[in-house]
């Protein structure tokens, strides 16, 4: 007697099952985290890779062995069964999927809520929640000095970086120090806030390893704000394109630790302002 | 089972006749040609939907600059919006003489509303020599012209449809109670650019 | 079996209307002359683009911009995108294929409009060549087919202007196509068809063509006011003059996320007419189609803001947005539940149209999956504007949607020309467009998630091995295009002799002469209200060639 078709499928399921697990958690195909939130979004990705890989395998399976198995024979002109529906099994096939997508909605929104994509920059900017409110056609308002959104990791108390993209180059420049570099250095283990704003066209601020884009609009400053957690040198990345020498658009990041980061910045601020912002940049 | 009914239909579609105006054999396909117009006002008026869309956001996020200039009368607009609505009104008498087959009461009311839509016309040309800014002074002087150029350009379309089809019913029998398509098309689209005007009123003038 | 007990139709052949063929190269009213004719102008422009991305694809073998120039770079990219997309799927899909069956299978003797057919048509060759006389002319345009502005506003701008004239003159025939395809489908149908006994393909292009008037005409308002901010010195979208960059993006993707859906749902329309047939079955779930056509369509329409989770957007909107746009994989996947299950247990004939099906629902899968996965803000905040989107996108248009045109072609060649198409070249096209196509795409995601991003001409060196496997990938994908090419015009010549229905079909298309004449067919319209009456009866099922255990649904 043959094994039960039911039986065999109930196998198949659970070895898809097992193969999709495994391999969406043990193949990385990330580069290496070096921002505190990233790793979150790694575990998104790795969910998605896990459940996505296993729907995949099942399809083509099943259609692999529809091929096979069900191919017309040679000599054979019959038809196949006037099967033209299961309502129970498309009802089955409606809700597992929604389900499964709704709560993966539900994970992402999570972790993006806590990366600190859903903050609303105008409590910690200049401008007071109702000003904003206030600021229509008849209440001017600056645009640029409203934070038009970005991502707020880190919370108000950060370190300030203001970014500036242009055709074809990014421009750091530290508030605190007055002066202005085209490298950016980033302390380890610290919050840094990342002002961006765009003289041109529009840009993108990529750093594949801090897993962080923010467009870079012009008339619309935008905030990235984040705490890198691993030494190195990183590219960052123009990742809008911004005209012909768009691919060439590329900056350095260097985080260091917190001696490296001090001494470079001494060694970079202009001699009349070394001493006074010191204090205030490790609060 | 697929069935084959042999049974005696009228002949379909003649493809040599399709969208002609005066395709009288098949009274079907004027309720086709009117349902196509139709179709393609909604996708006419999804134009305008972007824009008002893109002068709200501009409302909402752009504010004004402090020194911009953009000051709106209401009189002269509210006055043309009465005679836009007016000749709405005339289009549907003229229709109404056309369906009791007084075809002389018809073009009568068909010329009052394209000299109501000329007036129309000349009092936003009067606005916009009389308006302290220019189309390219500030983001919503340049919204105003657009949408409102945008809009004259149906209305301009939309008269000279009006005279056209003044012109045809002038021709003894070219339009018809039962059969007078392009008559019926022109009356459509006047009321679409009637419609549209009201909401770009209410947003440009009133908001 | 059904369709051997349809009274043949006699086709007395002298007086049988054969199209001529200089009305091909004309201002011709038959809806199906205006169909080939946009498959040909579209699968030329095919060729363009292709080789446009061929040289994209040179480009990359190395990290450097050493193969041409960086400016032309951008325009070779922006032309390929928009030819693509704007003068060979959105065409063809719709123009070619819609207008070609959708008379058929409402059971009229041509479009509603004819004339407005044949306008829209002829919209396209100018708009086309225009579109590449720019690159002769001054240059191109340079800021990608979605010409974001300020971008837009700043590179040369005659170029920029072309393209937004081509690109307007592209919409404008989409939108009359549109209007004429609502008008057939609804008002046009042969007295007795109900609107759910229609081929599924009829409800794909409904749907289409309201996408296409509903979005459509938002994208030219906004070229329009591009166009200003370019000619007349507005600054509607550009910051330096108070204007708003992000409108555009808004205004600009309330088209162009549901032109996806427009160039796929078309595309699952056609499978959903091709699958039935080779595997000898009714369509599965007709009805939870039709809904799920009708929930792509509603939920297309709500879920551009994807494209703009980077964009500085409100919060709320990324939560919105995330959530509607992974919704869309549910229908997108009952539609393909709905075929496979139509495949599971047929009498699946592995022609050349079958496998190019097959090789849609794999590509298409994977497509949708990264999609779901793109939908998920903090993941495409990573990957947003990198080569994993491009590899997404190509495995939805590319590897979904042009997969499925050469399915089509397969299946209705016989009926365009009367004579069969070589099985054996067909079947070799297809393992090589599959295996071009995936490798030359698979490998895109990994570069996109490592940090190459999209629309470069040079790249970190340590991606070089991963960019020319890709590279090798697209030149098979080229080669593959020959075998067809040769197997098309070698069939036109001296392929078997198809019969009126090659295929054993039920629908009305095959129930006339192949080609077909002028008006169809030479007597009375068949009414078909059962167009996937496959398959025999269950009791009728011999016990000797099916088990009970395999049975789909022991339920039923």
């Amino acid at each position: 007697m043959p094994i039960p078709v039911s039986i065999l499928t109930l196998s198949a399921g659970i070895l898809l099952a097992l193969i999709s697990l495994w391999v969406g958690q043990n193949v990385n195909l990330m580069p290496v985290i070096a921002a505190d939130d990233a790793s979150a979004v790694d575990a998104l990705f790795k969910v998605l890779f896990s459940v996505g890989l296993g729907l995949l395998l099942g399809i083509t399976a099943m259609l692999v062995v529809a091929l096979v198995h069900f191919r017309r024979r040679p000599g054979d002109h019959l038809d196949g069964p006037a099967v033209e529906g299961n309502l129970p099994l498309e009802v089955f096939w409606t809700a597992v999927p929604a389900i499964v997508i709704l709560m993966i909605g539900v994970y992402s929104y999570d972790i993006y809520a806590r990366m600190g994509g859903m903050a609303d920059f105008n409590h910690h900017t200049s401008m007071a929640p109702q000003e904003v409110e206030q600021a229509s056609l008849l209440h001017p308002a600056d645009p640029e000095a409203v934070t038009w959104g970005g991502i707020d990791g880190a919370g108000g108390m950060a370190f300030p970086v203001e970014v500036t993209a242009m055709q074809f180059a990014f421009i750091f420049h530290y508030p605190q120090q007055n002066f202005t570099t085209g490298e950016l250095h980033l302390p380890l283990g610290q919050p840094v806030e990342l002002r961006l704003k765009s003289n041109d066209v529009i840009h993108a601020f990529w750093v594949p390893e801090f897993r962080l884009k923010q467009d870079v609009i012009p008339g619309q400053p935008t905030v990235l704000s984040f705490t890198a957690n691993r030494q190195g040198d990183y590219d960052i990345i123009c990742a809008e394109l911004c005209g012909p020498y768009h691919g060439g658009m590329r900056s350095k990041v260097v985080v260091e630790d917190s001696r490296n980061f001090e001494e470079w910045l001494i060694h970079n601020t202009p001699a009349t302002v070394a001493a006074a912002p010191r204090a205030s940049q490790t609060a | 089972m697929t069935t084959l009914t042999q049974r005696p239909t009228a002949a379909l579609s003649d493809p040599q006749q399709g969208d002609q105006p005066q395709a009288s054999a098949h009274p079907h396909h004027s309720d086709a040609r009117l349902f196509g117009l139709a179709i393609f006002l909604v996708a006419d008026g999804m134009t305008f939907a972007g824009f008002f869309a893109a002068y709200l956001t501009y409302r909402a996020v752009n504010p004004l600059p402090v020194d911009a200039e953009y000051e709106l009368e209401l009189l002269l607009p509210a006055m043309n919006t009465l005679l836009l609505l007016a000749s709405s009104l005339t289009f549907h008498r003229g229709s109404k003489a056309l369906m009791a087959n007084s075809m002389a009461a018809c073009r009568g009311w068909l010329l009052l509303t394209a000299a109501l839509g000329v007036a129309f016309m000349a009092g936003q040309m009067w606005e916009y020599f009389h308006l302290p800014f220019g189309l390219t002074d500030n983001l919503f002087a340049s919204t105003f012209y657009a949408l409102t150029g945008f809009h004259g350009l149906h209305v301009t379309l939309g008269a000279i449809m009006i005279l056209i089809v003044w012109w045809q019913a002038g021709a003894e029998g070219y339009f018809t109670p039962e059969n007078h398509f392009g008559f019926a098309a022109a009356e459509l689209y006047w009321h679409f650019v009637d419609g549209v005007w009201v909401v770009l009123f209410a947003l440009l003038y009133l908001l | 079996m059904t369709t051997n007990a349809l009274p043949a139709l006699p086709h007395p052949m002298d007086v049988q209307h054969h199209t001529p063929w200089h009305e091909y190269f004309g201002f011709s009213l038959d809806h199906k002359v205006i169909g080939i004719q946009y498959l040909v102008t579209g699968f030329f422009f095919y060729l363009v683009g292709g080789a446009l991305a061929g040289m994209i694809r040179i480009e990359l073998v190395t990290p450097l911009s050493d193969f041409m120039a960086r400016e032309t770079y951008n325009q070779v990219l922006t032309l390929h995108g928009t030819i693509m997309i704007f003068l060979w799927i959105v065409p063809v899909v719709n123009g070619a294929f819609g207008n070609y069956l959708v008379p058929f299978y409402v059971g009229a003797r041509d479009m509603a409009f004819p004339r407005l057919n044949a306008v829209a048509f002829w919209m396209l060759p100018p708009a086309g060549f225009l579109l590449m006389s720019s690159y002769f002319i001054g240059g191109a345009a340079q800021s990608g087919w979605t010409a974001y502005p300020p971008l837009s506003i700043t590179t040369p701008a005659v170029g920029q202007i072309i393209w937004i004239i081509s690109v307007l003159l592209l919409g404008g025939s989409s939108i009359f196509g549109a209007v004429n395809f609502i008008a057939t489908i609804l008002k046009l149908r042969q007295p007795g068809l109900e609107l759910f006994q229609l081929p599924m393909f009829c409800w794909a292009m409904l749907g289409t063509s309201v996408l296409v008037v509903l979005a459509t005409p938002v994208l030219a308002g906004a070229l329009i006011l591009l166009s200003m901010d370019i000619v007349a010195g507005t600054g509607f979208f550009n910051p330096a003059l108070g204007g708003n960059a992000v409108v555009y993006q808004h205004l600009f993707w309330f088209y162009s996320h549901p032109a996806v859906y427009i160039m796929v749902l078309p595309a699952f329309g056609l499978v959903s007419e091709i699958l039935p047939i080779h595997a000898r079955k009714p369509l599965f779930g007709y009805r939870s189609m039709i809904y799920s056509i009708l929930g792509i369509v509603f939920l297309g329409l709500i879920v551009w803001a994807h494209h703009m989770f980077t964009s500085g957007t409100p919060p709320w909107m990324r939560l919105f947005f995330t959530i509607a746009t992974a919704i869309i994989a549910v229908p997108t996947g009952i539609k393909f539940f709905n075929w496979l299950a139509t495949l599971w247990q047929g009498k699946l004939a592995l022609n050349s149209a079958l496998l190019f099906c097959c090789g849609f629902i794999f590509n298409f899968v994977f497509g949708g999956i990264t999609g779901v996965a793109l939908a998920q803000v903090p993941f495409d905040v990573h990957v947003h504007d990198t080569y994993f989107v491009v590899a997404h996108f190509h495995y939805i248009v590319f590897g979904g949607t042009v997969f499925v045109i050469f399915a089509a072609i397969y299946h209705w060649f016989p009926k365009i020309s009367g004579r069969l198409l070589n099985e054996h070249l067909g079947r070799f096209h297809c393992l090589l467009s599959f295996l071009g196509f995936n490798i030359c795409f698979f490998p895109q995601h990994w570069l996109g998630l490592n940090g190459m991003p999209r629309r470069v001409a040079e790249y970190d060196p340590q991606f070089q091995l991963i960019n020319q496997i890709s590279s090798v990938g697209a030149l098979l994908l080229a080669v593959s295009t020959l075998p067809f090419l040769i197997n098309v015009l070698w069939s036109l010549w001296r392929g078997a002799p198809a019969g009126d229905n090659p295929w054993r079909a039920c629908t009305a298309e095959w129930l006339t002469s192949s080609p077909p004449p002028v008006e169809n067919w030479l007597h009375e319209a068949p009414l078909v209200t059962e167009p996937y009456d496959y398959g025999s009866p269950e009791d009728a099922m011999s016990v000797t060639t099916v088990r009970g255990r395999e049975l789909w649904s022991a339920g039923r």
